[in-house]
């Protein structure tokens, strides 16, 4: 059973300035008495006890702020930030992509960094060589998968990550808004895909600013707000108050028909 | 009313975590063995030779370092070069764990924020670069022991009035492996252990780089113990204290000794032992305490 649970998790980052990075400080600090200052490096509460509980067949848009949390929420939720109090407890293979495809290695090929991606997400050497064509068919980067990955643009890389990920089933699909980088064109691409995916696979977490994007692909969302969950419920009601006019609104009878939604908002109870 | 984790979710500070991280790192084999490899690759990519210049470079230092101290302290080339030769490249080994070791998760920041996996996956990265640099040097000491091998196949001395007498080549020489393995091992907490220390505290990388130097100086590498034992020296009790204290010589010592056919006491293998395990319960340790702080300091 694919699941995250989240007990009032906190995550606090201690800002190391020079100084106090140094032993110097740690040592001499000790000898000699107090010194008026503060020994302790100031901290950035970035979350703040945050309680949830994901289950399979979630789909969650994380809506908010630039720096309300959805980043970091998005890293705890994927284990590279283990709660500094409270609990997490992930279970399942996660994949995300988060940055722009930031962590790929710039000097080596496309291919390779494909490869080096699909290992650490649990797959194996030749499980991704057998994908190694179809991830270059999906993302068209053609002979450019052959090409260091310093030579590709934002779009390009963004390409390449959704490639590795949405070709490998992952269990826990964690998406950070940097994938809006990618054009038009492809971005219908792999909204197909990726709602595909999202169907065989057992949980999103989706942080966007885009209302369509969201809309597309979740049906629930969390609203963050300076590190706190603000309101959790369905999409088109947290959209709704984040946004302050209902997002569904302007859309044409024909998007909400493909999206199989009621023109009026239909009275969703807020889950907890 | 408080939400409370169930009893069997771990704390994030157990042994439990530490062990599964490790035990995950390990079987991630392919993961590390790869990413290892390709800083190889990556080193020497567009350059003609490729990892051939980590062989050549050596052999270049080696045969220099051996000509030079050789005539400098009177020992006969066909015991010496071998000797030095063996020596450098398991310093070379030792170094290396020490100086990448202490860097792993500093260098590895892109990877630790994007991407969940276990540290030990990045410590044995490390560990697997060092371990190919190895085998790449290995090439020159295959080389120097078939130019030489008449001069150590059987009973020799370094210096010949006093000099400790040196069992030569034999099929002990192959307790290399097992000690080649321990040493690999040792590289593997190092790496944890200082990696950890130096992420947060950004001044210990200097303080290494800085005494690192002196230490090849003080470990008898390019120099013999009987420098200093041998030739009238057999009273210098500083000399002998210099030995027993310092690690490294002994780390150095298990490696070196059966590949070139030198005696070696077993008082260097308890201190390799009994360092490995403490090594390992600290490495241990800070794993349990700060194991999940790496992804906050880098």
């Amino acid at each position: 059973m694919v699941s995250i649970d989240v007990w009032n998790a906190s995550v606090d980052f201690p800002i190391f300035d020079a100084k106090t990075r140094s032993l110097k400080k740690a040592v001499l600090g000790k000898v000699g008495g107090k010194i008026g200052t503060d020994q302790k490096a100031p901290i950035i509460e970035a979350l703040h006890d945050i309680t949830l509980s994901l289950r399979e067949g979630d789909r969650i848009g994380l809506v908010g702020h630039n720096g309300a949390g959805k980043s970091t929420l998005l890293r705890m939720l994927a284990g590279i930030y283990e709660p500094t109090r409270g609990a997490a407890h992930i279970h399942g293979k996660v994949a995300p992509v988060f940055d722009r495809g930031v962590g790929m290695d710039p000097e080596i090929s496309g291919r390779e960094n494909i490869i080096i991606r699909g290992l650490f997400l649990g797959m194996t050497r030749k499980q991704m060589e057998k994908r190694i064509d179809e991830i270059t068919e999906f993302t068209e980067l053609g002979d450019y998968i052959q090409m260091p990955l310093r030579t590709y643009s934002t779009g390009m890389r963004v390409r390449l990550a959704l490639g590795v990920v949405t070709s490998i089933d992952p269990e826990i699909l964690l998406l950070d808004e940097g994938i809006g980088a990618v054009d038009a064109a492809f971005l219908d691409k792999a909204r197909n895909r990726l709602v595909d995916l999202v169907k065989r696979s057992g949980l999103l977490v989706f942080a966007s600013h885009s209302d369509e994007f969201l809309i597309e692909l979740c049906d629930t969302a969390i609203w963050m707000d300076e590190g706190h969950v603000k309101q959790r419920g369905g999409l088109r009601e947290v959209l709704t108050s984040y946004k302050g006019r209902d997002p569904y609104e302007n859309m044409s009878t024909e998007t909400l028909a493909r999206l199989g939604l009621d023109p009026v908002l239909p009275d969703v109870p807020a889950r907890a | 009313m408080t939400p409370v984790p169930p009893a069997t979710v771990a704390p994030t500070r157990s042994f439990a975590r530490a062990y599964d991280d490790i035990r995950r790192g390990v079987a991630q084999r392919e993961l590390w063995a790869h990413l290892g490899w390709q800083d190889i690759k990556q080193r020497y990519r567009r350059s003609v030779l490729g990892p051939l210049w980590i062989t050549i470079s050596m052999g270049v230092t080696a045969i220099g370092l051996g000509i030079l101290y050789a005539v400098l302290f009177k020992h006969p080339l066909p015991v010496f070069l071998p000797y030095v030769t063996t020596g450098f490249i398991v310093w070379n080994f030792i170094n290396g764990c020490l100086t990448e070791g202490m860097s792993t998760f500093i260098t590895n920041e892109g990877l630790i924020k994007h991407l969940p996996a276990p540290l030990t996956v990045y410590a044995l990265r490390t560990v697997w670069r060092q371990t190919l640099m190895f085998a790449h040097n290995l090439v020159v000491y295959v080389i120097m022991v078939a130019i030489y091998f008449g001069a150590i196949d059987h009973r020799y001395q370094m210096e010949i009035p006093n000099g400790q007498i040196h069992p030569g080549l034999g099929l002990w020489s192959l307790t290399a492996i097992p000690a080649f393995a321990v040493l690999a091992l040792n590289g593997v907490w190092l790496t944890l252990l200082i990696g950890i220390i130096s992420t947060r505290y950004r001044d210990i990388p200097q303080v290494i780089n800085s005494v690192i130097q002196l230490a090849f100086y003080l470990t008898p590498i390019v120099w013999s113990p009987d420098d200093l034992f041998g030739s009238g020296g057999a009273n210098r009790i500083w000399a002998k204290v210099l030995f027993q204290f310092n690690p490294l010589y002994h780390f150095v010592q298990v490696l070196r000794a059966p590949l070139i056919g030198q005696h070696v006491d077993w008082w260097s293998w308890a201190t390799v032992g009994g360092i490995t395990v403490l090594g390992w319960a600290l490495a241990l340790l800070a794993m349990r305490n700060y194991r999940a702080r790496v992804s906050y300091w880098v």
